[in-house]
């Protein structure tokens, strides 16, 4: 059997209100609310964030990580690598980007299934449309992470039944690398072409698995053409009451994530023995059938999907929302423009600053952040063990709130903390309009700014309840 | 092993000091020169007198070239300083050390920094290549962590906290409105400090020290040798500096109250000086009033205050102009600004005028006038709460 052992998704803190698109511009917006990443996320630090709740999950060292995204931070570096270090696993393991347009995570999805080892997959995207446009208000931000494996590698959770796709060039939505938005051709000619591309693909997908359209439990439609979304389960010969909540009312559609981040939804709720279609439009139509096994009741996913959404904060202002798409170039502080991380001393810190790892010191047992060789409590040299402190909670011992420091939605709030069992660390704190003494925070992955081209990647505290 | 101090071993007997402010017209080496001329006619002496010199700058040049360039000093050593906001100091105590071992008979230790060239606000600090980790907080937010600290810890409420450091600013503005050589000689009053927009944490513009350009120097020689250049020589009575494990950002222990670098290196000074009860034996103290919190925290540390009660003696009035124990006299940092490598000579300055009964009528101390109080102390740290260097120096106008 194979198919997904565990999955993980992240949904970032702020919402942007579609109404404050209409209430800025008079025109664009409309109801609900999309997610947006920080100021300080992007596609690689999302799916490092939905990595780590599936590594919460599930006990396996991938084979492989495959990272899916048509909005890739670097080009020529490979963005997989920065999940990789933070997710602190093994030099054997793989690593690489699957990245360009959204039907790319297909591709790395479907080299997984079908391949022999435990493999990572993780897609994000971090979605944006010109101001007014279509696309800023119903796109959004978000990142999945599926750990496909065998039986071997843990319990599958959701078995692989099959699928079968169909390929077509036409153009629907393209985007040079150097443009921060889309441009798509006029959406009565993308229906045209994908739904006969849908029957297609969902005729094959059930002649090779065997399946009905009555076997179907739930159906999840998604691509970024909406209006042949929303033809989509019609032309496949699934019943629209079988369609799964597709999430555009409060997260908007995430583009490479989006299929996952339904699915992760979806298993958050399954009962054994359920079959779950997935039609997936992009350049093409992918067609998937999944089917529930009894470990789902088993499996505890770290922050499910609607807990993600419920905690989001939506009264993110409109200009500010802007100001972090660097769509307007704000004012910056009379202060020196930041300077990027260099190489070498990144390179040897790598467990501290992808993975957070700090020291112990085996006689006292005082943790170190950073880990230190010298032991801040008796002087001990060189002894000391690395311990993982990214899952590690902490309390708020002073803070300030910086409003001369350099950032991109100042003022910035910093806090010194403690964490549980020891070490304390001075950091900045994410997702948070207050802090006061005594407050609980965890870790999250963020990318702290970029100079010089190179994206500072570390971590910040966060509230536990962000 | 110890730290045995040189007290009355070595003196001063000339000093000068430039006005602190945006000195748009002059240079590094104008600064210089300025200041050293002023010092080596306070001492009468001519720059061939001087056998050695002590350097300090943070960043407003490199080595013992860009002082010897500037005075066309006659081929003597030169040793450049830093030692982060202590640099001034550092420059002095070293500059102390080389006389008391008997290799050079005269020497000056000057300062100097240029700030305003470079167009920023607040300080600038240097880049070393790094892995990205390191907290950017700026200076007024790391200093401001004091106060939520200290505030929580002893039970002042926030309003009352914000009345506290609004008295310290205010206490050194109207100081610095009695001082030529200030960058601000104004009176501030309380109400425009307290409303004053906010910087970080709870501290507002006025809560943070101004940014300046000075420069300042003193002469020194052994003590025996003072009366050839001044009848009223000061003579130092203790050095002390400590550089710590800078353990506060990632010890739980600390506690953001106390600058534990501070206390250690003040009962270091104290021992060197022979002073049991500083507060009642020392009649002012120039203490590194970077933002108002570090003054507040620095009445416990140098033992000015029981813990926990500093926040009352500064509403009470304790360390004013004609308080009990005058702090910053001068008007301190905050009236000064923080030229980093002139301020510890700065302050330095302060003493130099008070203890030899020179500052100007409206500023000058009675602890020394009519008290007879004759010590007098400067202090500097450098760095950030619970990773900072400390320097304490007390300096006497009478032997013994």
């Amino acid at each position: 059997m194979r198919g997904i052992v565990g999955y993980g998704a992240y949904v970032p803190y702020n919402r942007l209100q579609r109404s404050a698109i209409t209430d800025a511009l008079g025109a664009g917006g409309g109801r609900g609310t999309r997610a947006v990443a920080g100021y300080d996320e992007d596609a690689t630090s999302m799916a490092v964030e939905a990595g780590r709740n599936l590594m919460r999950s599930i006990d396996v060292v991938p084979d492989s990580v495959y990272f899916a995204t048509a909005t890739p931070p670097y080009l020529d570096k490979t963005n997989a690598n920065v999940i990789h270090a933070a997710l602190d696993l093994p030099s054997h393991v793989f690593a690489g980007d699957v990245a360009g347009s959204p039907r790319s995570v297909n591709a790395a999805l479907r080299s997984a299934l079908e391949g022999q080892r435990p493999t990572l997959v993780a897609a994000a995207d971090v979605r944006s449309g010109r101001p007014s446009s279509s696309d800023e208000a119903n796109l959004g931000d978000a990142a999945v992470a599926w750990l496909i494996g065998s039986g071997d590698d843990g319990p599958v959770i959701a078995e692989w039944i099959g699928g079968a796709s169909c390929t077509a060039e036409f153009l629907d939505r393209w985007r040079l690398p150097e443009w921060n938005y889309s441009r798509v051709w006029e959406e009565r000619f993308g229906e045209h072409v994908y739904l006969p591309l849908v029957t297609e693909a969902a005729t094959a997908a059930f002649k090779e698995s065997g399946l009905e359209p009555d076997d179907i439990d739930v159906a999840i439609v998604t691509g970024l053409h909406a209006r042949a979304v929303r033809g989509a389960a019609k032309a496949a010969g699934v019943d629209a009451t079988k369609l799964a909540d597709d999430l555009t009312a409060t997260v908007g559609n995430t583009g490479s994530s989006h299929a996952g981040l339904i699915l992760a939804s979806v298993l958050d709720n399954a009962q054994p023995g359920q079959t779950i279609m997935v039609i997936h439009l992009a350049d093409g139509c992918d067609v998937g059938f999944y089917k529930t096994t009894d470990a789902i009741t088993g499996y505890e996913a770290s922050n499910p999907v609607a807990a993600q959404i419920e905690a989001g904060n939506d009264s993110l202002d409109y200009n500010k929302f802007l100001t972090w798409r660097g769509f307007l170039d704000r004012e910056p502080p009379r202060r020196p423009d930041p300077v990027g991380p260099a190489a070498p001393p990144s390179y040897r810190s790598e467990q501290w600053k992808y993975a957070f790892f700090g020291s112990r010191d085996r006689s006292t047992g005082a943790v170190h952040l950073p880990p230190q060789r010298v032991s801040v409590k008796g002087g001990a040299v060189d002894d000391m063990e690395l311990v993982p402190m990214a899952d590690v909670q902490a309390t708020v011992a002073t803070f300030t709130i910086d409003r001369l420091a350099y950032s991109l939605s100042p003022p910035t709030i910093a806090v010194v903390i403690d964490f549980d069992g020891g070490g304390r660390f001075n950091c900045q704190l994410a997702d948070a309009e207050d802090v006061k003494i005594g407050d609980r925070v965890q870790m999250t992955f963020r990318r702290m700014m970029t100079a010089g081209g190179v994206h500072n990647y570390f971590w910040k505290a966060k509230p536990l309840t962000a | 092993m110890g730290s045995n101090g040189i007290k009355d071993q070595v003196a001063i007997v000339g000093m000068g000091c430039t006005n602190f402010g945006e000195h748009w017209d002059k240079s590094v080496d104008d600064m210089l020169i300025d200041a050293s001329q002023e010092a080596y006619a306070s001492a009468g002496i001519d720059q061939d007198d001087i056998d050695a010199y002590w350097f300090g700058t943070y960043g407003s040049g490199v080595s013992g070239l860009t002082l010897s360039s500037a005075l066309k000093i006659d081929y003597k050593p030169v040793t450049r300083v830093e030692n982060m906001c202590a640099t001034g100091s550092e420059a002095f105590r070293n500059a102390c050390y080389a006389v008391a071992s008997g290799a050079y008979d005269t020497v000056m230790a000057i300062g100097v920094e240029k700030l305003k060239d470079n167009g920023m606000s607040g300080l600038v600090g240097g880049n070393i290549p790094d892995d990205g980790t390191l907290s950017d907080l700026t200076a007024p937010a790391m200093f401001s962590l004091l106060a939520p600290a200290y505030a929580d810890k002893y039970g002042v409420d926030e309003t009352e906290m914000k009345d506290v450091l609004t008295r310290i600013a205010w206490k050194n503005h109207y100081n610095g409105a009695r001082n030529p050589r200030a960058q601000f000689r104004k009176e501030v009053g309380k109400d425009a400090i307290c409303n004053a927009p906010l910087i970080a944490g709870q501290l507002g513009i006025f809560d943070c020290s101004g940014v300046s350009d000075g420069s300042a120097a003193a002469i020194i020689c052994r003590a025996e040798d003072a009366h050839k250049y001044t009848d009223n020589p000061l003579y130092v009575k203790a050095l002390s500096f400590t550089a710590g494990p800078a353990a506060g950002p990632i010890d739980p222990d600390y506690d953001y109250t106390t600058f534990h670098e501070v206390s250690r290196c003040a009962d270091d000074a104290y021992k060197q000086a022979g002073i049991e009860n500083p507060r009642a034996e020392i009649a002012m103290a120039e203490v590194h009033d970077c933002f108002t919190p570090t003054e507040l925290v620095l009445m416990e540390d140098l033992g000015f205050a029981e813990r926990g009660l500093g926040w009352k003696e500064v509403m009470a009035g304790t360390y004013d102009l004609d308080g009990e124990l005058p702090i910053n006299p001068d008007g301190g940092l905050k009236s000064f600004g923080h030229p980093i490598g002139a301020s510890g000579l700065r302050m330095l300055f302060e003493c130099w005028l008070q203890l030899r009964k020179e500052a100007p009528e409206d500023r000058q101390i009675k602890s020394v006038t009519e008290g007879g109080k004759t010590m007098g102390m400067t202090h500097n740290l450098g760095g950030a709460p619970g990773e900072c260097v400390s320097f304490v120096s007390i300096v006497g106008s009478e032997l013994g």
